[in-house]
């Protein structure tokens, strides 16, 4: 099964279980996670049920495309559920049957991993789920966003598709791996890849970075006063893929990393807060839809 | 009595491994505890667990309580009888709340008084009535992580799937997060199916035919000797790592060994870096041959059967590939740096922001090694040595083998440093400089070692009390405690009789250089020796020392450790001796009297009045010389004992406290000065004796 196929496979499972087919948002970030789509969404008590893949930018990561398992840029299938059904991880298990792993010809486990991303001040706990030995998803229902308790829980599940691509194609090397029927991983992302190896590691323009950092700082901050989550959360998405370019060329010491990281965390609590106010001020809208469905 | 099964199970989503064996435990011994308080009998207890159910079954469980039949007294038979030979409303009273009459009231005497009494007979209530209230020890097990999930409040390990409570072949009824109990237990994931439970003793076997190993123990010997026929079949050495055993054995619920191979140029890494990629990232076996040499095979537990076994081992000698490739080229990047390199980038990582950076910390692990060199009377050769040893000792730190198998610092640190051409105990230190590792290990093998050892957790004590980072009750995220117990345990290995205090002081003067924190030097020598009198009374006690005898010994000074656990040890071997309560009592009383000493001046031989004054002086004087003699501690009590008979001598003919102001300043003095050479041995006035 090439990725194109598989993603189709994840798309139609998880909307067959209720889930929106969303598509990628279109910022920079390192994890389906700080999409909106899941990072907002978490937060509040209003059900929330999506599906998109997710590009995520990892600049540390990147190899120049020499490497056969790292990406500067790989792919997530995120699924969110809110509240976490009960049966969701049967509903995963079938995910995998759809993708032709039948689990009695495997080796299928659910290994304690409990997850944390503290620039967004986020908590989860879980598992990964293991294929085999190899870890192919992680599995986590949120405690925390943003500083905040979840309720009710979310559940996500997230696929590494380049990973359970390889394992699915039989493939050592990620750059061989086939997108759809006559293009590989190689054909679309090669070029990319060295490129943007060597623009964060060699050409990219420390001083300019750190300047962007502080103007998107300052642009979120800004945008909270006025009371505009997206757009200041937009900013704060950026700040973090700036940080990472930074990171990943060394930029940034020990000490100064604590610095930023908190930085970008009381933003992220701030929007988290006023995200919640805001939809709390509309009387939370999706759970009266719901609530007026059920009446009906 | 008529007695039925009872059986519990609580059915999960997959626990953290870690976490199984002592939930289980939790919940057998709080079901047990609730019938003892329920005065229900019951017979054996059978405790299951898997990585999906907590399970406790309770054999022959009465179906009643015990009955009760006790005497309860009542008030005073003046008071219960009115004038009138009428009952007083208060024994009316009474015994209604006994849910008796006045007719079942007896007279019984206490302590000369009369009192009214009943005879009470409580009827035990039926046992199926009671079992409801298990739901609150199924919520109240304590686990070491909890979640939430859904819409629920209940904060609990992992959600809770289903609940099977039976009494004989009854449901007890109870619901948690809208789950309710039932009969339905659930096979194994992939190959098992629900299954009905009539009969609590059928619990394992039914579970077993669907593929669940519901008892821990069987599970784990399954694995064991499935082990040991592939040892035989394949001529291997497997050797169990009982941690990894274990951890294994609660991530499956159906066990099946397999193994798989890797490349063999993977050998020439070091055997440290393959077993840590197998065991802490893959949980797998590693496999050696006869002689012990790592051979390029490994051993995996399935949670399933033997169906597709190689295509499981195949996925799994992928990933492990893989895993050691990254391995390779880590070990490659780290060769081709020298430790220079490394060195310089320890400027960069801060040890803890008040405290500052590693380069920091290691400049004083080398300014404090060289200070203990010379309070040990090291040869210059060695000082040389610890020198290196100590500016070397965090390089691999910043190695990348290091940052990504964590577990493995120190020990790459040696390899590197060896094949960097360092000495060989220099590298020897860089690892042993962590020893004891933890409290069953040993301490270093090399002075080196143990100097560098010592420079660096005297070094993080010091510089985390000088910024108030103490260790409160459970609190001690930088092991402050177990790292007191490793100097503790260094001095006392390499008889280093060097006072604790001095040690203290220098590794003070050392910190204190670095501006970290701002406290007095010292309030912080304060703070640190009643530190580490906990650790040492800790140790001494571990060393089975009579907590008295502790505290006689640690009384005052600490001076050096080696003497220390020495005078413990004379004072535990002497304790049961003939004349130990004697001598105790002889030396005790001096300490005694002393105190009454206020300003205690030099001893006037003039002032002597009788003989026994005088022997008693010459004897001090003979034990002060004898004792300067020695560092013998078996001599030195002697030397204490021999003054038994003096100081009885004393008592029995001198009035220490004399009519004559300067006779009894000068006997007071007497005392003052020998009580200070019997308590630079131990406060004997502490020893319990009888």
């Amino acid at each position: 099964m090439n990725i194109q196929e598989m993603i189709l496979t994840l798309q139609k499972h998880w909307s067959n279980h209720g889930c929106i087919l969303m598509q990628a948002y279109d910022v920079e970030k390192g994890a389906g996670t700080m999409s909106p789509y899941t990072f907002l969404r978490a937060i509040g008590p209003e059900p929330w049920n999506v599906a998109y893949v997710e590009p995520s930018r990892r600049p540390a990561d990147g190899r120049y495309g020499e490497n056969p398992n790292r990406l500067y840029q790989h792919h997530q299938f995120q699924v969110i559920m809110k509240p976490s059904p009960d049966n969701i991880q049967e509903m995963y298990l079938d995910s995998l049957k759809a993708l032709g792993i039948d689990p009695l010809e495997h080796d299928i486990r659910f290994v304690e991993d409990n997850w944390e991303n503290p620039s967004l001040g986020c908590a989860g706990l879980g598992w990964e789920v293991w294929l085999d030995g190899m870890e192919i998803t992680q599995f986590t229902y949120f405690q925390q966003v943003g500083g905040m308790e979840c309720k009710p829980v979310s559940v996500e599940i997230t696929y590494g598709i380049e990973r359970l691509a390889s394992y699915i194609q039989e493939k050592e090397n990620v750059f061989d791996l086939e997108w759809t029927e006559g293009f590989t991983v190689r054909d679309i992302f090669y070029q990319p890849e060295f490129e943007h190896s060597k623009y964060t590691f060699e050409t990219s323009d420390v001083d300019m970075l750190f300047h962007l950092f502080s103007t998107y700082e300052k642009e979120a901050k800004r945008q909270m006063e006025e009371g505009l989550v997206h757009p200041a959360y937009d900013y704060v998405l950026k700040c973090s893929h700036t940080f990472n370019l930074l990171d990943a060329k060394g930029a940034i010491s020990v000490t100064e990393r604590t610095a930023y990281l908190g930085r970008m965390r009381s933003m992220a609590r701030q929007i988290a807060k006023t995200f919640y106010e805001e939809r709390e001020k509309l009387g939370f809208p999706m759970l009266k839809e719901k609530g007026e469905a059920e009446h009906e | 009595m008529n007695k039925r099964d009872l059986l519990l199970e609580i059915g999960l989503e997959e626990m953290p491994a870690r976490f199984v064996t002592e939930s289980m435990t939790q919940l057998g011994s709080k079901v047990e505890e609730f019938l003892n308080e329920q005065k229900v009998s019951y017979g054996q207890v059978k405790l299951y667990s898997t990585p999906r159910r907590l399970a406790v079954l309770v054999q022959d469980v009465a179906e009643a309580q015990e009955d009760i039949e006790e005497e309860v007294k009542g008030p005073a038979k003046k008071i219960a009888l009115q004038e009138d030979g009428e009952w007083s409303k208060a024994a009316i009273g009474f015994t209604r709340g006994q849910g008796m009459t006045v007719e079942d009231i007896y007279f019984k005497e206490i302590n000369g008084v009369e009192y009214v009494h009943v005879n009470k007979f409580v009827r035990g209530k039926q046992v199926a009535d009671l079992l409801p209230a298990l739901r609150d020890i199924v919520v109240g097990l304590h686990f070491g992580k909890n979640m939430r999930w859904a819409n629920n409040d209940l904060r609990y390990i992992r959600p809770i799937k289903w609940l099977v409570a039976l009494f004989g072949g009854e449901v007890i009824p109870f619901e948690i997060t809208n789950v309710e109990t039932g009969k339905t237990t659930h096979g194994h994931r992939f190959l098992g199916e629900e299954t009905v439970i009539d009969s609590p003793a059928a619990y394992e076997a039914q579970l077993e035919e669907q593929f669940v190993i519901a008892d821990p123990a069987k599970r784990k010997d399954m694995i064991r000797s499935q082990l040991s026929q592939l040892e035989k079949e394949q001529s291997w050495t497997i050797p169990v790592d009982e941690d990894l055993l274990e951890e294994v054995n609660n991530l499956v619920e159906y066990p099946t060994v397999l193994f798989g191979s890797f490349n063999e140029s993977f050998l020439e890494l070091p055997a440290e870096v393959l077993i840590t990629s197998m065991k802490e990232h893959q949980r797998y076996f590693p496999v050696k041959d006869q002689s012990g040499k790592l051979l390029p095979f490994f051993v995996t537990v399935r949670n399933g059967n033997s169906r597709s076994i190689d295509q499981v081992a195949k996925g799994n000698e992928k990933v492990l590939q893989a895993r050691l490739a990254d391995a390779d080229f880590f070990y490659k990047e780290d060769q081709s740096k020298d430790i220079d390199f490394f060195l310089s980038k320890l400027q960069a990582i801060v040890y803890h922001e008040k405290i500052g950076t590693l380069s920091e910390k290691v400049g004083r692990i080398r300014r404090l090694s060289a200070e203990l060199g010379d309070l040990t009377g090291a040869s210059d050769e060695a000082k040389e040595k610890a020198d290196r040893a100590a500016e070397i000792c965090k390089f691999d730190l910043v190695t990348q083998m290091v940052y990504e198998f964590p577990e493995l610092q120190g020990i790459m640190g040696e390899k590197y440093a060896l094949q960097k051409g360092e000495d060989r105990e220099v590298a020897a230190a860089v690892n042993e400089h962590y020893e004891p590792r933890h409290a069953e290990d040993g301490a270093p093998d090399t002075l080196t070692g143990a100097v560098v050892s010592l420079a660096d957790k005297l070094d993080t004590i010091v510089s985390c009390f000088a910024v108030d980072i103490i260790p409160t009750g459970s609190q001690d995220p930088y092991a402050l405690r177990r790292q007191a117990a490793g100097i503790v345990l260094i001095l006392q290995e390499r008889k280093w009789n060097i006072a604790l205090e001095d040690v203290l002081q220098t590794a003070i003067s050392v910190v204190k250089k670095d501006n970290v924190g701002v406290k007095s030097e010292e309030t912080l020598l304060e703070e640190l020796v009643s530190f580490f009198k906990l650790r040492i009374k800790h140790s001494l006690q571990e060393r089975g020392v009579r907590y008295d005898l502790i505290d006689a010994v640690i009384e005052g000074r600490v001076g050096a450790v080696p003497s220390l656990f020495a005078k413990a040890d004379v004072l535990m071997a002497r304790k049961e001796e003939v004349g130990f309560k004697e001598t105790t009592e002889a030396l005790s009383r001096v300490i005694n009297i002393a105190k009454k000493a206020e300003e205690p001046a030099s001893i006037d031989e003039q002032l002597f009045e009788n003989e026994e004054e005088k022997e008693l002086y010459q004897a001090f004087l003979r034990v002060q010389e004898g004792l300067q003699g020695t560092d013998k501690v078996k001599e030195q009590f002697d030397l204490l004992g021999s003054l038994q008979q003096p100081i009885e001598q004393y008592f029995e003919h001198t009035m220490v406290m004399a009519e004559d102001a300067s006779v009894r300043k000068n006997r007071l003095s007497q005392m003052s000065e020998l009580a200070s050479l019997i308590l630079s041995f131990a406060d004997f006035n502490k020893l319990l004796v009888k």
